[in-house]
Parts: C-alpha cells; structure tokens; sequence
C-alpha cells in the first residue's frame, strides 16, 4: 500500500489513478457553444495519452520542452498532461504576448514543439519559428481559419491524436512504460516570471515540488473532489499552473473553462465555485462592476445598499481588528445579509465560496474588507513561483487585515538581518533553466530570498511592507512605501492603476491611470462628453474627480503612525492605459517602476517643478507589434494644503 | 454561359427605372461559387439598387437573375431567401430590444415548421425542432466571438457589434449567397480588421459566396477574389483587384474627369 501510494508522485501517474477511481467523476468542465461540457478523469487520461502518443510518432524524446500558449482550454491542459507522460517538460505561456517576448521564451527554453489554442497564436508562433528553427512542430486545437495553411509542421490536435491512436497499434505498453519512467525529480514545469526588471527568467519546478506543495495546501483547507474551481487565469502563471493543474488533480477536484475572456463574470455565476483564486487585479474588477451597477441603481436601493454595505464593512474592519461588536449593527447585519450582501456575493457567483485567496500581489485593505464583509471568505495568500505557490496563507478564522498569516506546515520562514523575507519549503524551485547566475542570486543554502521586505509578529504572522527594493525614504528621511499607497489608490473604482514617487524627492507625487469603465460611465451620468481615453483623462472634472480619490488615501495615510509624512502632494492622470505590451507593467499586471520612472521621465520632472502641465508623446505597441505616437498636454494637479 | 462551370449567379442585362432616373443600365456580372466579389462604385452609382434587385426588392424591368442555375428573375424577397440568399443593411436593422440570440434565431424562422399549439406548449417536436436550432445558432455565436453579449438587448450594444450580430442573423439562414451592404461602415480600424477576417472565415469555413459593397478600398483590395465597379448604373470595370485598380475608367470614375 505504502508503495503504491509513494508511487503517486508524478502527475501522469496521479491522473491514471484517479481515472481508476473516480472513471466517471468530472474533471474539467468547459462551456462550449452555450452549453457546459463535462470531461471524466478518463477522458483526461485518454486524452493526454493520444497526444503522448502522438507526440511521440513525431520523434518526441525525454526532456523536450512543448510551449503551450492560449486561453484556458481542456485540450491544453490534456496537452501538458501528454507532454509529462514522455517527461517531457510543457513551458505555458502568456496568451496576449507579443512575437518578440514569445521568441525569447520559445528561444530559450529551447522548444521542439508547441501547441497552440488558435490561428491567432498559431499566426505568432509562425512568425517566432522564422527566428527559432528548433521549433519544429505547431499543434492547433481550434481549426477555424487555419485551413488553408500549407506550412510544414503544422497539424490540428484532432490530427496529432489519430497519429497517437495510429501509434498505439504497434506500441501497446509505449505509454504505461514512459509514464513509469518518470521520477519526482524530474522537471514538470518551466514557468517563466515575467519579472518587473530584465528579460523572463524560467523557474523550473519539480513533481515533487507541485506535489507536495499542492497536496499539504490542500490539505491544510480541506479540499475534496466535490470542490469545484474556475480555470480562467493564464495557464502560464503559477497560480493557475498550481490550482487549476497541479491541486485539481492531487486533490480530484473539478476545474471549469470558461467560454471566453469576456464571460468569465457570467460563467462564474453558471458554477458557483467553491474554490476560487484571484490576484488583486480580479477583485478590483468585480469591485468596479459593483459599484457602477449600484451608482446606476434607482436612489432608494442605492441608499440602501449602501447603508448595508457600510454597516458590514465596519462590522467586518472591528472583526478583523478584534475589536468588540456594537449591538445596533450586529443587530441589524443580518437584515443586510437579507436585502444586500446575500444578493450581491450570489450574483456576483460567489455565494458557494468556502476558500477564496487573493495572490500575487498585496491587497489594497479596502477591497479585502470589502468582499469578506460580504461573506466570502477571501485569504490572503503570500506566495511566488520559485516557492511552487505556497508560502503562507491566512488560516480560517484567523484573518487580519495587515499580515498574509503563518507558514504552512513544511515552510520555515525567517527574516534577514537587512529585513528581507527569506523561507524553505519543499516546493523551492530547482533553479531557473539555463541562468545559474540569477540561481544563486535568489536560493543560498536552500533559502529563497523573497525580495519582499517584512516581518513576523508576535503571533507569528507574516506581515509584508513592499518589496525591499522599492521601500524608500523622501529627502528629508520619512519613510515611504509606494505599493501601500497605490493599493489605497486603486481602492476607488475610478482608479484603475497608479504609481507613486517619492524615494529622494521633497514629496510624494502620483500618476493615476483612470478605469475607463466607470469614469465613462460616470462622465455620461454627468453629461460629460470625450472622444477618447486621453480626451477623458484630461478633463478637470475629472481631475476633480481623482483629486477626492487623493485626499481620502491622504485621509487614511494621516491615521498612520509611520507613513504618515508621505501623503500625496501632486498628481497626474496619464494620457494613456499602462500596458503590458508597452512593457509598462508585467502580464500579471505588477507596475515596472524603472520602466515607468524612464519612460515618463519628462512628467516625473514636471511632478517636481513649479508647472501645471506638461507635453507628452508616447509610444504605444499594438498586439501585432506595430507601433504608434500618441500626443497630449497632460494636466498637473497639485492638492490645497491642509 | 453555362450555370455547370460553377457560377453561382448571373445577372444579365438588368435595367432599373426610378422615374427618370435609370439606377441600372443593362448591367451584367457573374459571380462563381465559392467567391468572394466585391461591388463598388462613387455614391449613387446603383450597388445597393443591384444588391437590392438580387435579393428580390427590386424587380427588374429586363434582364435575367440566374441563382444556382434557375432563373428566378421575378421572385419576392422570401422567396429568395428560401433559396438561399441572405443579407446584412447598410443601416443596422436588427429588433432593437431582442436579446442576441433572439435575433440570430430569427435568421432560422425560414427552416422553422411552426405549429402553434405545441409551440405554446413548447413539446414534442416544437421542442426537439428548436434545441436544433438553437444549437446551430451557438455554432455560429462561437464563429463569431459574441459568446459575451448572447443575452444583451441588441440595441444597447455598440455599432460595431451590431454589425456582427447582423453578419450573424444573415448566416443563421445558412446562405448559399451571402450579401453584404458595406459590412465594415462606420467602424474603426481594429473592428474593421476584425470584420474582414471574420468575412474570410465565412468564405473559407462555410463555402459561403459572398458579395460585398464596400467604400474601404483597402479592405475591398484585401480581402475580394473580384472586384465589379458600377458607375451611374453603369458596370464599367470587372476583375481581379490588381486589375481594377490600374484601371483607366475607375480612377476617372472615383478622381473626376476634366471636362474642357
């Protein structure tokens, strides 16, 4: 018994036996013309074995690197499974990159294969293969448009797994004996961070790193086959790669893909999930839907909403502080949970929630409290990808709003003497693939160095203050930490991004992107007319706008024994969204500080002087790689003084 | 001609007469299977008089309209439509206050066999009748990428959007003869992109002919097999679109002619 069970440490193996037991429990759901189809454990080992065997008819050997790239689709995550069942090693990428980040990654991972959602990526990855002749084969799920490609090495997956079902005749025991090859050291994954400074860097994480890391977090919350989870993060970050992947299958649970991008908010009300897992970007956006659709609500539901909605907010803020109740709100908390809250998180899709975790960067404190006082019960998570995910987590009914929790069992955290957040678990990463140089940067003895400044509290809480780097101080010595501030920032609907300045400057200066969403929506209830995003965000009554949103983080900053010096004096709205492709902020959305500081060096200067506007051209690079001027006077605002 | 070597339609030497105003003068063309043929011309020239002769709102005081080799010159607009022609307008017409998918479903009233008591009853065979149809219309929600808006009212969505749940409704009818009235007006770069990829997916994916007006001559030069040129009701140009576009009489119908 002990043997079989020690044996269940690759994930193709694990696969094989939870198609054992569970044949005909559901796997992974995916809602396809208007209709949620449902894949059994079988067919997940099925199809991972037809397109192992089909990858094999085309010469696959051990350790071969696959890039997978597109959105969240069972066929892709039956692709990863074959491509581990002949050790090889699937690379996921990011399915917005551009040509020239992919052909980095595709280029230094070395990738023989890749498989690929549509004629979209299968377009991209035509292009990268003119640069990468390693790449010899492009596997496509979705055949529309790609007809009448004639190009070598490019085949459909429905063709790949007849090649497979071919293969098979004559190599009965190919794939059970491959599979049996694999070993818990062996690589499963190559995740490439998309790193806030320098080219990716591809962490390369074991099964044993995946499997036990993702079977002691889900047995630390419990998770069972009767849980159910939404796969609409990118494949190629960590979190989805763990969840959706790695515990789904560890743990039995089943994963469900949505139809498309645009519905992920409507198919997250069709499944109700139990498990859900978001970075904070997610929740700002479903904090944003809310707030529009309640400003666009009749007044007396308005009211209402928002008398419940404050009422638990500050309920649930004393909760977290372990301050007592009053009577009167908890009295009436639950005619809130009747006529608000309830409704709200249900039609938000989230009434079944047991475990939702918030990852991937900190949590603006308005937001969190705003969906626990909703009655989800989000966590926060701290975590990064050379950790396999799991590093602490808040535990139930141990919350607080200012620390991400304890270490799971099996982690071991300690804190530098600089301060820096260092921790051992079993998920620490074998190294990033083919730079030992940045290896040795970040592991030492088997410590990984987070980069994140923190510490941990009398009761053994992990309490993050920014990244190390980015902590800094404003000439005359106050402390300051930007990620604090901008969290705060983006609280407000209307903020959709923001970065702020300050390290060695007199004061603290902030660029805000708008959310074009709600300010539209709120300039039309007003009457505003603007043709564009720049037209919009340079309008003063905009600025106006922005300038509440400043004073209250101001506000708040005040009640601050130690940041309270570093309030916000001037602003600016930027002309243009922050984007990925204009490599302004990574794909999972975390601001490129010196990126930014050198782009906009010429409104960073105009901050810092006696000016109130400033003349702007920016370059903006479209998906296909093109790029464009844009050109605009933006306006500088400064705050009246207190 | 022959109908055997793959012509779809053929129009020959159609007249049309609005009072005094001749919108189409003797105009003949022949569209093959499979094609992709794009009709252009300066405003008034008469495309959307000839688009509307081929789709039976207009009739013809001569000339022949052959579809699929049987002349059908003098049929009304249903009638066409059962024989496989559909069709988008210049100006959006979808019921406003529909949801998506409403629309779309009544791109398949024509292959419908209604029956009002099980259909108020929604049993038996009206049942089985509109779960089929139902799920050919997803089939084409998911061709054309409006999974997201299958449930919003038409008339709140936005024009470029509009267009395609047009593109959509006219496919419901699996058409033989798709005809599309400027399909790309009013659009921005980016929607306009999207629509012509869109329009070549249908071409390759269904075997849908299609005919086109269109003003983008970009567009038009990208995506069409052949490109017929009308001018004052006149046809005065036909061909591939490397070849239409050298053309003498094109550039002095679109740029002017000096007149001493």
């Amino acid at each position: 018994m002990s043997n079989a069970a020690s044996s269940l440490d690759t994930f193709p193996r694990l696969v094989r036996a939870n198609a054992e037991r569970w044949p005909r429990g559901v796997a992974i759901r995916e809602k396809d013309l208007g209709i949620w189809q449902a894949y059994t454990w079988r067919d997940y080992l099925e199809r991972g074995r037809r397109i192992a065997l089909g990858l094999a008819s085309l010469g696959f050997v051990r350790g071969d690197k696959v890039a997978v790239i597109g959105d969240n689709r069972p066929q892709l995550y039956w692709a990863v499974l074959g491509v581990q069942a002949l050790g090889g090693v699937p690379v996921p990428l990011y399915q917005d990159s551009i040509e020239k980040e992919l052909t980095y990654i595709v280029d230094h991972a070395e990738a023989r294969f890749a498989i690929a959602e549509d004629q979209e990526q299968v377009d991209k990855l035509l292009h990268v293969r003119e640069r990468c002749p390693r790449l010899e084969q492009i596997v496509y799920c979705d055949p529309r448009g790609l007809r009448a490609y004639s190009e070598p090495g490019l085949q459909s997956l429905a063709e790949l797994e007849e090649r497979g079902e071919k293969f098979a005749v004559g190599h009965a025991s190919y794939f059970d004996d491959e599979v049996a090859r694999g070993r818990a050291e062996d690589t499963a994954v190559i995740c490439y961070t998309s790193g806030t400074t320098g080219p990716p860097k591809g962490a390369m994480l074991s099964y044993r790193n995946l499997v036990e890391m993702g079977r002691i977090a889900a047995e630390g919350e419990g998770l069972t086959p009767r849980d159910e989870a939404m796969a609409y993060l990118p494949m190629a970050w960590v979190g989805d790669h763990m969840l959706s992947y790695a515990q789904a299958i560890v743990a039995g649970f089943a994963i469900n893909c949505p139809e498309s991008g645009a519905t992920v908010l409507a198919d997250l009300k069709e499944i109700g999930p139990t498990y859900f897992f978001a970075p904070p970007r997610i929740w700002e956006n479903l904090l944003t839907s809310v707030m529009i659709r309640i400003e666009d609500a009749a007044w007396p539901k308005r009211r209402l909403t928002h008398f419940f909605l404050g009422l638990a907010q500050d309920l649930e803020r004393r909760r977290l502080a372990g301050q007592p109740l009053p009577w009167l709100p908890r009295l009436l908390s639950p005619l809130g949970r009747l006529l608000v809250t309830g409704p709200l998180r249900d039609n938000l899709g989230l009434r079944r929630i047991r475990i939702a975790y918030t990852a991937g960067e900190a949590i603006g404190p308005e937001i969190f409290v705003f969906f626990r006082a909703l009655g989800i019960n989000v966590k926060q998570l701290y975590g990064m990808t050379e950790a396999s995910v799991f590093v602490a987590v808040q535990k139930d009914g141990d919350v607080r709003l200012d620390t991400v929790g304890t270490p799971l069992p099996g982690v071991e955290i300690k804190i530098s003497e600089g301060g820096e957040v260092l921790f051992r678990s079993p998920g620490v990463f074998q190294g990033y693939f083919k730079n030992d140089e940045a290896t040795r940067q970040t592991v030492e003895d088997g410590w990984i160095h987070s980069g994140d400044a923190g510490f941990l509290d009398a009761a053994g809480h992990l309490k993050i203050i920014d990244r190390a780097r980015d902590l800094g101080r404003l000439a005359d010595g106050t402390t300051f930490a930007p990620k604090y501030l901008e969290n705060k920032l983006k609280f407000s609907p209307y903020v959709k991004e923001a970065v702020t300045l300050g390290p060695g400057r007199p004061y603290v200066t902030a660029l805000v992107n708008i959310d074009l969403g709600a300010v539209g929506n709120w300039a039309e209830r007003r009457g505003i007319a603007y043709t564009s995003y720049t037209d919009l965000s340079q309008k003063p009554e905009v600025y106006d706008l922005i300038q509440q949103e400043v004073l209250r983080v101001n506000e708040s900053l005040r009640e601050d024994a130690v940041l309270r010096g570093a309030v916000i004096r001037k602003f600016l709205i930027l002309h243009k969204e922050l984007d990925p492709d204009d490599e302004e902020i990574t794909r999972t959305r975390k601001v490129r500080r010196g990126h930014v500081a050198q782009k906009y060096a010429a409104l960073i200067d105009a901050l810092y002087a006696e000016r109130d506007r400033v003349a702007v051209e920016a370059q903006v690079t479209y998906e296909d790689g093109r790029t464009a001027t844009v050109r605009a006077d933006v306006l500088i605002r400064e705050l009246p003084a207190r | 001609m022959s109908d055997a070597a793959g012509v779809l339609l053929e129009v020959s030497g159609i007249s049309v007469r609005f009072g005094a105003l001749l919108a189409l003068n003797k105009v003949s063309l022949a569209i093959p299977r499979g094609e992709i043929a794009a009709i252009i011309g300066p405003n008034g020239a008469g495309k959307t008089t000839l688009l509307n002769c081929i789709s039976g709102f207009y009739q013809p005081y001569e000339g022949t309209i052959r579809f699929a080799g049987r002349d059908r010159t003098r049929l009304s607009p249903p009638d066409v439509a059962a024989l496989g022609i559909a069709r988008t307008f210049q100006n959006v017409a979808l019921f406003r206050g529909m949801s998506v998918l409403d629309n779309i479903m009544t791109g398949r009233l024509l292959s419908m066999r209604g029956n009002l008591l099980l259909d108020a009853l929604w049993w038996g065979p009206a049942r089985r009748q509109e779960l089929e149809h139902r799920a050919f219309v997803e089939r084409i929600i998911d061709f054309l990428e409006i999974q997201a808006i299958r449930k919003t009212p038409a008339g709140r969505l936005p024009y470029g959007l509009q267009k395609r749940v047009e593109l959509a409704r006219a496919l419901a009818a699996e058409p033989q003869l798709l005809l599309l009235d400027e399909p790309m007006a009013g659009m921005n770069v980016e929607e306009k992109e999207d629509m012509c990829r869109f329009i070549l997916d249908v071409n390759s994916e269904f075997g849908t002919t299609i005919a086109l007006i269109e003003h983008d001559m970009g567009v038009v030069m990208d995506i069409s097999d052949h490109v017929i040129v009308l001018d004052y009701g006149r046809k005065i140009a036909d061909g591939p679109p490397e070849q239409v576009h050298k053309d003498q009489a094109v550039l002095d119908a679109y740029l002017g002619v000096a007149h001493d």
